[in-house]
């Protein structure tokens, strides 16, 4: 009994929180999406397999520069997604 | 790597509210720092010729945690590359009106020349290191304003500076 639910938890995907600020926010319709992740992946991955959603999203993803943060450190494409990580696409910053 | 110094202190603070200069100096004073360095951003009035229309007010969009983690980082990089002893960050988010104070950033040290240096780098990467946005609300539209190539510029100049 024991050994078939850890088998399950292993293979049961974890929730990735996908965060949008400021312009692309607006462009998705959403500030907060869950994803569900079943093993680490390449941002660049994640972002692919977001834009294959839904045309609305794949759209905002293309029509402008978008910077991408991993548990709160600006990264580029090709840092590593953990399932259950916090990640943020938003456009370049205007602060100050 | 160099570190910050254990002794530096850091103020950084996210808030709807106004701040005020004067608590803000008080707050920086130190008896072995002669030189304090404040400097604050405003709303400034913009003006549109077609169709004719003026700016309302800024609204301010911020990434709650990452804000103050990037904040941090930046003024940890001013106390290590410049000897200063209390720096202070405070930067306001929402709706604010034309006029209104933005940021401030506050820095005191023994002598003035390090607290110029070390006010201008947290500023130049404020501006493009930080994820706030701003978008600019006039009477008969909104838009998000775009990152400036200027600001770009100011901030890689630290990046050259420290790697000559």
């Amino acid at each position: 009994m024991s050994v078939h639910a850890e088998s399950k938890a292993v293979a049961a995907p974890i929730q990735t929180k996908i965060l949008f600020f400021a312009a692309l926010r607006e462009a998705v319709s959403s500030s907060e999406m869950l994803l569900p992740q079943l093993a680490p992946m390449q941002l660049s991955s994640l972002l692919t397999l977001l834009a294959s959603q839904s045309t609305h999203i794949a759209a905002a993803l293309t029509d402008r520069e978008v910077l991408t943060a991993v548990n709160q450190q600006l990264v580029n494409q090709q840092a590593w997604v953990q399932p259950g990580d916090e990640v943020a696409l938003f456009p370049p910053v205007t602060g100050g | 790597m160099p570190s910050a110094p254990a002794d530096y202190q850091l103020i950084c603070r996210i808030q709807h509210d106004d701040f005020s200069l004067e608590q803000e100096y008080q707050a920086l004073l130190r008896p072995d720092c002669g030189a304090v360095v404040l400097f604050s951003g405003l709303v400034r009035e913009q003006f549109q010729a077609e169709p004719a229309d003026s700016l309302q007010a800024l609204e301010l969009e911020h990434y709650p945690g990452m804000t103050e983690r990037a904040i941090t980082a930046i003024a940890e990089q001013a106390a290590t590359r410049f000897n200063v002893r209390t720096i202070t960050v405070i930067h306001r988010v929402g709706l604010l009106s034309t006029g209104a104070q933005i940021v401030l950033v506050g820095v005191a040290s023994a002598h003035r020349a390090d607290a110029f240096s070390a006010c201008e780098l947290i500023m130049d990467f404020l501006k493009n290191q930080v994820p706030i946005w701003k978008k600019a609300h006039f009477h008969s539209q909104a838009q998000w304003v775009d990152a400036k190539a200027t600001d770009q510029a100011a901030a890689a100049r630290w990046v050259q500076e420290n790697t000559l």
